[in-house]
């Protein structure tokens, strides 16, 4: 025991508290998926994981890519010549052809709307190391940085942990939609300061997680105006950039601040990946983009913590450079998640239960389960949400994950199963409802 | 820690009106009249009028002082003029105001250019790089410790053992879900089964890994940052012997805030680190109030290449022990050992006794042992079950990517291959290795005794202007410009004897070697003539 104790009091402060926040239930629903997986045919009564905002809708189509392209990978006969020559290569800069295929990439997600210069591109262990690289760039042990709630649960490590900056977050609420507004941000930015807490910035995820909503132009320029007003760091987290759905299309910052003549872009940064747009968060292809010098040299120097392989950047170089794939794959995209989220949606109202209006995008959505809820509380969420996990057996997030004020909203991912697992979960759900919806009446 | 106190001594607008000096003449010139107030000898004027204006002074004083000391900035950053030099807490008032806008302190201090030889040579020679054929006068870099030398088995491999493609097969069917989608963050099982195997042959299967202990992170730099993040704390500090690897200042001060508390080696003991000066550093650093958590040393060492004995090996655990400290062995070119000694491992030799291990930690890489620094594929070994879990976490920001980690499992595990490729490797170093060698001892440079990576450590005092690092630093300078030759100074991997370089040879075909040596006979003549 002493040793031990020894042992413990050798390791870091880092290492030894909780700031990583994988015990929050967010993380331990994933376990109750891991320990008894569902499947079809091998396992039918298993947990269908619905907490993991994957997209596997279109592998397909990356399947049949890969295959009628082998010399885009330095594995097969047709592509070896170029292993030497990629295995050697670790300029922190990336590979030329890559970063000008994402900046092209990036563009056309955006409808060629706007232009990104490949030489602001920076590399980062995924979108999680992107976040917490910006976040060491733009701020200091004890500083601030706004967030609007409720917001993706691991924020709070990747935002916090080893960088030692707080999250001040910036309350969102159902009554208009959890819309966020300008005067939203500025109470919350008073409040801070009041307290005396330095803020460097805020940073939106659009589309939004976990809401599957986006900003509209004018909710932008607001805020745009508001951090080149307080001269604070705006960072927009775009990954789910190219999973909006609907007829009303994706506005990037990128975009606001070309409009805005009197906007300081040193104040501007975008968080990108290949992670859920293409699928691909085993890739761990994460993006700094700023349109600040200094930030971009300094975070260029630190993605040497999480540069993405050589073979992955030739991998991808090919892939995203062919525009005849990646345009029938952004719209075959937008179609399949559109259709799964309007059968998920329209399933669970036809028993009462609504979702978010106006989500149009990402890879889940925004439920309310506000009514089968005993008392409005976190505890009956909580509850509700440990049946949800073993009864039903479907892993879905409870709102309280996610910072938010209200209890009652689940986020439900719908894109990471096939259509007939995802016909399994609908049913379980609308059950589940119906049998509890009997139970509330009886009682009362 | 060092550099913020170096850099307030540079004074800035704010502190130039309360310098010591001036604040003593003020004084002086108040405390004399007061002085006879007190006494009875002075008036009723002086008598109010002077502790109304030390009143006056002494709120000055509060206000101008009662924001944090400005953050450290050091005199080069002339060309990123447009930072504010206020910190950030005392601009809560002046917000809005037009100032250009702030980053963190951290960042202001990376993204300046470097302004150590090392980084500096590396882009000089990207820019600029020498081609037998293309560009015959362009610079030779060997400064970069890369190993070209056995690319063509690598070649022959991957044409014998195709894969389809760079996806898996699931059941049967090629399929991507097995690459594309998320894997556990510090490396696939098979991978990791692999990996250990490997490092076990490549250690001339003197030491068995356990997969369990393992943990693979986007390259070696990555690993050692998690690492230390997990082992101290902002503030604390590392014993490091020197000279050493210009990037762990990098790796390890960067981002965690941990100071490198150098070690001094000498060439009389041809740079193997003293117990005595391991001793002394720890004790004197304690004086300075910094609390020492581990000593982090390359074993085989970069950039000398020498490897520690099985008596240094249980020295280094037993100071360890005593003052209850962690050992991180940066073991990354262990098979690149191509003498005649035997590399021990520091996992041999807490296998074979009753130690303490869970002080005991190695970091790896397939950056130079297998040529493949462009995968991004590095690790963590550990014998301390709260390090691994902690490190289990941190890889969730540099993880391997999922095809790499494919296409390695089969490379890996193919023991034939790499049985062929250590052998191979170690027998090619060896002979570039004694040719680079002899052509330096025929221009008068003479080496340390190396046996073990993928350069040499060459004493070229006999050609530097002046026996300081000033007058290495200019010696470099010849190389780099005129010799067109980059190779890294001694100070840049704080050797404290001026006059030492790395060369890496390793890049070099046999016919490329004359040109070297031709090269550097011009400067040292150029040299030897001034000298």
């Amino acid at each position: 025991m002493e040793k031990e104790n020894r042992s413990r009091q050798v390791l870091s402060r880092i290492a030894t508290n909780d700031q990583h926040g994988e015990n929050s239930p967010y993380f331990h629903g994933w376990y109750a998926y891991e320990r008894n997986r569902f499947h079809p045919t091998q396992n039918p009564q298993g947990v269908v994981q619905m907490g993991l905002a994957e997209n596997q809708l279109c592998f397909d189509l990356v399947e049949k890519w890969i295959k009628e392209n082998p010399n885009a990978s330095i594995c097969t006969r047709e592509g070896a010549n170029k292993f030497k020559e990629i295995a050697i290569f670790q300029d922190y800069h990336g590979l030329k052809e890559f970063t000008h295929a994402v900046a092209k990439f990036m563009e056309k997600v955006r409808g060629n709307r706007v232009t990104f210069d490949p030489d602001r591109i920076v590399m980062s262990g995924g979108a999680t190391g992107a976040n917490e690289t910006i976040i060491f760039c733009l701020a200091d042990p004890g500083d601030a940085f706004l967030v609007p709630s409720p917001y993706y649960p691991a924020f709070g490590r990747d935002l916090r942990w080893r960088t030692g900056v707080q999250i001040a977050p910036v309350d969102c609420h159902s009554s208009n939609g959890f819309r966020l507004t300008r005067a939203a941000v500025e109470v919350a930015y008073k409040k801070a300061q009041e307290s005396n807490i330095n803020v460097k910035g805020l940073i939106l995820t659009n589309p939004s997680n976990p809401l599957g909503t986006t900003l509209d132009m004018e909710t932008l320029k607001s805020l745009v105006a508001f951090v080149t007003e307080e001269n604070i760091h705006l960072i927009c987290d775009e990954i789910y950039s190219a999973t909006v759905f609907s007829s009303q299309r994706f506005i990037s910052v990128a975009e606001v601040i070309q409009e805005l003549e009197h906007c300081n872009r040193d104040l501007i940064h975008i968080i990108y990946s290949l992670s859920k747009d293409l699928g691909f968060p085993g890739f761990r292809v994460g993006i700094v983009y700023s349109y600040n010098d200094i930030v971009v040299s300094s975070a260029r120097k630190m993605s040497s913590f999480g540069l993405v392989s050589s073979q992955t950047q030739h991998f991808l170089t090919s892939l995203l450079s062919d525009e005849e794939f990646v345009d029938n794959f952004l719209s075959e995209s937008k179609k399949r998640l559109a259709k799964r989220h309007h059968d998920f949606t329209t399933g669970l109202e036809q028993v009462g239960i609504s979702c978010l209006k106006g989500s149009n995008s990402g890879l889940f959505f925004w439920m309310d389960l506000g009514p089968l809820l005993k008392e409005q509380t976190f505890e009956a969420e909580l509850k509700l949400w440990r049946v949800i996990v073993d009864d039903v057996r479907l892993n879905v997030s409870p709102g309280s994950s996610f910072h938010g004020l209200e209890p009652g909203w689940f986020r439900v991912c719908f894109a990471n199963v096939d259509d007939q697992t995802a016909e399994v979960a609908l049913e379980r759900i609308r059950t589940f409802v119906l049998d509890n919806g009997k139970k509330g009446d009886e009682g009362r | 820690m060092t550099q913020r106190r170096r850099s307030n001594q540079n004074s800035s607008p704010e502190t130039e009106l309360q310098t010591p000096e001036t604040t003593g003449a003020t004084a002086m010139r108040l405390i004399v009249p007061l002085q006879g107030i007190v006494q009875g000898r002075g008036g009723l004027i002086l008598g109010s009028l002077i502790p109304c204006a030390l009143f006056y002074f002494l709120q000055l004083y509060l206000k101008r002082n009662r924001s944090p000391n400005p953050p450290p900035r050091s005199t080069s950053s002339a060309n990123l003029g447009e930072l504010p030099r206020t910190s950030s807490r005392s601009n809560l008032s002046s917000r809005g105001s037009i100032g250009p806008v702030q980053i963190s302190v951290r960042a202001s201090s990376i993204a300046k250019p470097s302004d150590s030889p090392y980084y500096i040579g590396l882009e000089k020679a990207a820019e600029d790089p020498y081609d037998r054929l293309d560009n015959p006068n362009g610079i030779i870099q060997l400064g970069l410790s890369e190993n070209r030398l056995c690319f063509d088995l690598i070649e022959k491999w991957v044409s014998e053992n195709l894969t389809d493609s760079i996806m898996g097969r699931e059941g049967g069917e090629l399929s991507i879900s097995g690459i594309a989608t998320y894997q556990p963050f510090d490396g696939m099982t098979e991978l990791k089964v692999a990996m250990a195997d490997y490092m076990s042959q490549v250690m001339g299967r003197t030491v068995l890994f356990d997969p369990s202990q393992l943990i693979l992170t986007a390259g070696a730099t990555p690993a050692i940052e998690i690492l230390s993040f997990c082992l101290a704390d902002q503030g604390n500090g590392f014993l490091i012997p020197t000279p050493y690897y210009p990037g762990f200042d990098r790796d390890i001060k960067y981002r965690t805030g941990i100071e490198l508390i150098p070690v001094h080696c000498r060439s009389t003991d041809n740079f193997m680190l003293s117990m005595t000066a391991l001793d002394q550093a720890f004790n004197q650093a304690r004086k300075r109030g910094i609390k020492i958590r581990g000593i982090l040393l390359s074993n085989p060492s970069n950039p000398v290449g020498n490897l520690l004995s099985r008596d240094m090996l249980y020295g280094l655990l037993d100071f360890a022990r005593e003052k209850n400290i962690h050992v991180i062995c940066d073991e990354i070119f262990a098979g690149s050992n191509y003498g005649s000694e035997e590399f021990l491992s520091m996992a041999e030799i807490v296998e074979s006794e009753e130690f303490d291990r869970t002080r005991v930690h190695i970091i790896y890489g397939l950056s130079k042992d297998l040529s493949l620094p462009g995968f991004r594929v590095g690790v963590i070994y550990s014998f301390n079950e709260k390090v691994l879990a902690a490190a289990k976490k941190l890889t969730r920001f540099s993880s391997v990517s999922a095809p790499t980690q494919r296409l390695l499992v089969s490379m890996l595990s193919n023991t034939r291959f790499i049985e062929e490729y250590i052998e191979t490797n170690k027998k090619r170093i060896r002979e570039i290795y004694h040719l680079f060698v002899a052509g330096l001892e025929e221009l008068g440079i003479r080496c340390a005794e190396s046996s073990a990576g993928l350069f040499c450590w060459a004493n070229m005092s006999s050609l530097i202007p002046s026996y300081s690092e000033k007058g290495e630093l200019e010696l470099w300078e010849q190389l780099l410009n005129i010799a067109k030759i980059n190779v890294t100074p001694g100070s840049a991997c704080h050797c404290i004897e001026p006059g030492w370089f790395r060369c890496c040879f390793t890049t070099l075909s046999q016919e490329d070697i004359s040109v070297v040596m031709e090269r550097i006979r011009k400067v040292a003549e150029t040299c030897k003539s001034s000298c």
